[in-house]
């Protein structure tokens, strides 16, 4: 525990170190909310792959490998295939057409008020969710690592909280994407540790770990079964698996494209071409990341097995299990510290897109016309924002306590943010006919449908045994799959083209030659 | 804000300007080859990854294959996303660079033509 609490307490001291550099070197709106769009290329590619590489990945998709096998390794395959996206679409024209939001690419030529207000909710909703989730799994994972320490589940959760504040409301956007890159590279670091950890214990040689991999032994319905982990349909299974997996893949490939917390960092950067290469750094970083987690999932499998990781803690644990069975309770700690360093940095990240959305969509350009009032204004609405967003979402965490399941939260943000904001970003960027209309439906259709099938589906409505309260309604799920990516991201596509085809909107379609212009060349962009 | 920070050049571009360079064949030019390159890029990556999901969901059979040692079908399906993510980055920045050439010259020509206005 003492090496734990060291590596962390020199992780937040270094933070605090950039924070204050930070605070003292940004100046004016672009250096809070852009970090003075100096990051380089290997910088913003470690940022972003670190706003990525959340605890949901380290700790949950290692965790499903090594209790569901290749299933759990199909979320993997998303998580760094969702980047061809961005490469190929979003990040360059991005770039060139905004200055801090999303929301700067839509309102280019709709109505802006009615855009940026719907734009600057579904940010909120996406990053809010997202942000719960991760701070449940803060809270829960100290409890687990920390259980003798005293320190609570709710103590935690406050700690991360207080430190995300910090960060955002003294260091901006350059803080963040400083205190994330350390981050990514502690967590790479750790991960390729331990990948090392498990080939050792197969004497560097994958068909011995491949063929234990294909015989792990567990207990299912008290009776012992022998599973091959490199086949399919432990997780996903007939008759709805097959396009609950599709909709997984959807919710990722658009998702990740949506994300609002992904987007805002390629305006830190100098330029377009700037953006596309540290694309291509994060492709590089998550790649191996994600590869890696398939090691160390069925590494995990094999070495501590399903058994002991669903007494010990859960799928969760499996990651900083796996730590302690190769190299004892000194590795267990560092594992856990940097897990927690990752949820902080996340959270972080989160924080300063939800407070810029706030201050500069809505604040500055649905209340107040797109004019500050005064020169700093946006910056101090988005400082006290995020301390707004820090609060509540605190307290929303030790509200809803560590027993809720903090995926389901982070699930229900990338739906929203794959079904509402990928469809409208592209269909701005590359339609002609696109329009005010057409963007509202999107939005709103996209939103209210992915929030809507999520509670009616497997995650919050179902039957369970006699003393088990795990889901919100006792009652047959209507909706039978988890990912409703299959359903939604078409209706919002279908609700952001017809919405555009029903109505005219001669402004949007002449703006569309000075958009195309400066989206491809740089043109005026700052 | 939106109104006050308008110093770089291209800023005070009016809508005749936008319309002259979208029209320009030099721009159009480019717009077509970056087509060319990232509609059948996406489509091609787009099928290759939802192969994968379709696969393992559909033809559970299939992916169990042992291809070598324990390792299946399923498992190298789902790495060679990885590479093949990958082979599409690295093509991309390739073309990129013939699109970033081209991108220079044509704001070199609005830069002069803005000149010769004055």
């Amino acid at each position: 525990m003492i090496v734990s609490l060291s590596v962390f307490v020199a992780f937040v001291a270094s933070t605090l170190i950039i924070t204050y550099w930070a605070a003292k070197r940004s100046r004016g709106t672009s250096g809070y909310f852009a970090a003075g769009r100096q990051i380089s290329a290997w910088q913003n590619g470690f940022a972003v792959a670190g706003d990525f590489m959340s605890a949901a990945s380290f700790l949950g998709v290692v965790g499903l490998i090594s209790v569901k096998g290749l299933d759990g390794f199909l979320y993997s395959v998303g998580g760094f295939i969702a980047y061809v996206t961005i490469l190929l679409l979003v990040a360059e024209p991005l770039r060139n057409l905004g200055k801090y939001t999303m929301g700067d690419v839509l309102a280019f030529r709709m109505n802006p008020r009615p855009v940026r207000a719907l734009v600057a909710i579904s940010t909120l909703t996406t990053t809010l969710f997202y942000m719960i989730a991760q701070m449940v799994g803060a809270g829960a994972l100290v409890a687990l690592l920390l259980a003798g320490s005293g320190i609570t589940y709710n103590q935690a959760v406050i700690g991360v909280g207080v430190l995300m504040i910090v960060y955002v409301v003294f260091g901006g956007m350059l803080a963040t994407t400083w205190v994330q890159i350390i981050k990514a590279m502690l967590l790479s670091a750790c991960t390729l540790a331990l990948a090392i950890l498990v080939l050792r214990h197969f004497h560097f040689h994958f068909g011995e770990l491949f063929s234990a991999a294909g015989r792990v032994a567990y207990h299912q319905k008290q009776q012992l079964v022998s599973s091959n982990f490199l086949q399919p349909g432990l997780f996903y299974k007939p008759p709805y698996g097959a396009f609950d997996l599709i909709s997984m893949g959807l919710i990722f490939i658009f998702g990740t494209a949506g994300l609002p917390h992904i987007l805002v960092k390629f305006y830190t950067v100098p330029d377009a071409k700037t953006a596309r290469k540290s694309v291509v750094w994060a492709m590089f970083l998550i790649g191996t990341f994600y590869v890696l987690t398939s090691v160390l999932g069925l590494g995990a499998a094999v070495i501590v097995g399903p058994d002991y990781i669903l007494t010990h803690g859960g799928t969760n644990m499996s990651g900083p299990l796996l730590a302690q069975a190769l190299a004892g309770n000194i590795f267990l700690a560092v594992v856990s510290a940097v897990a927690f360093a990752t949820i902080l940095a996340v959270v972080a990240g989160l924080a300063i897109s939800a407070s810029t959305s706030f201050a500069h969509d809505f604040w500055v350009n649905v209340i107040h016309n797109g004019e500050e009032r005064r020169p700093g204004e946006s910056v101090k609405v988005a400082r006290i924002a995020a301390l707004a967003v820090g609060c509540i979402s605190i307290a929303i965490a030790i509200l809803v306590g560590p027993a809720s399941n903090a995926g389901i939260m982070a699930l229900l943000g990338m739906a929203v943010a794959a079904s509402a904001n990928f469809p409208v970003l592209v269909l701005s960027i590359f339609w002609r006919r696109f329009n005010t209309a057409g963007a509202i439906a999107g939005l709103s259709v996209g939103l209210l449908a992915s929030i809507a099938l999520i509670v009616v589906g497997p995650n919050f409505m179902g039957i369970d045994a006699a003393g088990v309260a795990r889901h919100l309604i006792q009652a047959k799920p209507l909706f039978p799959m988890e990912n409703v990516g299959i359903v939604t991201v078409p209706l919002g596509f279908l609700a952001a083209i017809s919405g555009a085809l029903l109505s005219s909107d001669p402004r949007a379609q002449s703006k569309f030659n000075e958009l195309i212009v400066r989206a491809n060349t740089g043109l005026g962009a700052e | 804000m939106d109104s006050t920070e308008n110093t770089k050049p291209g800023q005070g571009a009016v809508q005749k300007d936008w319309d002259a360079i979208a029209r320009s064949p030099e721009f159009k030019h480019l717009v077509a080859l970056k087509k060319a390159f990232i509609l059948p890029a996406f489509v091609i990556f787009f099928f290759y990854y939802f192969a994968l999901p379709v696969a393992v969901g559909f033809a559970p059979g299939w992916m169990s294959a042992r291809i070598v040692g324990g390792v299946t079908l399923g498992y190298l399906f789902a790495l060679s996303q990885f590479l093949v993510g990958g082979i599409i980055a690295w093509l991309y920045l390739g073309a990129s660079t013939r699109f970033d050439a081209l991108t220079k010259d044509i704001l070199g020509s609005q830069a002069k033509r803005s000149e010769e206005k004055k």
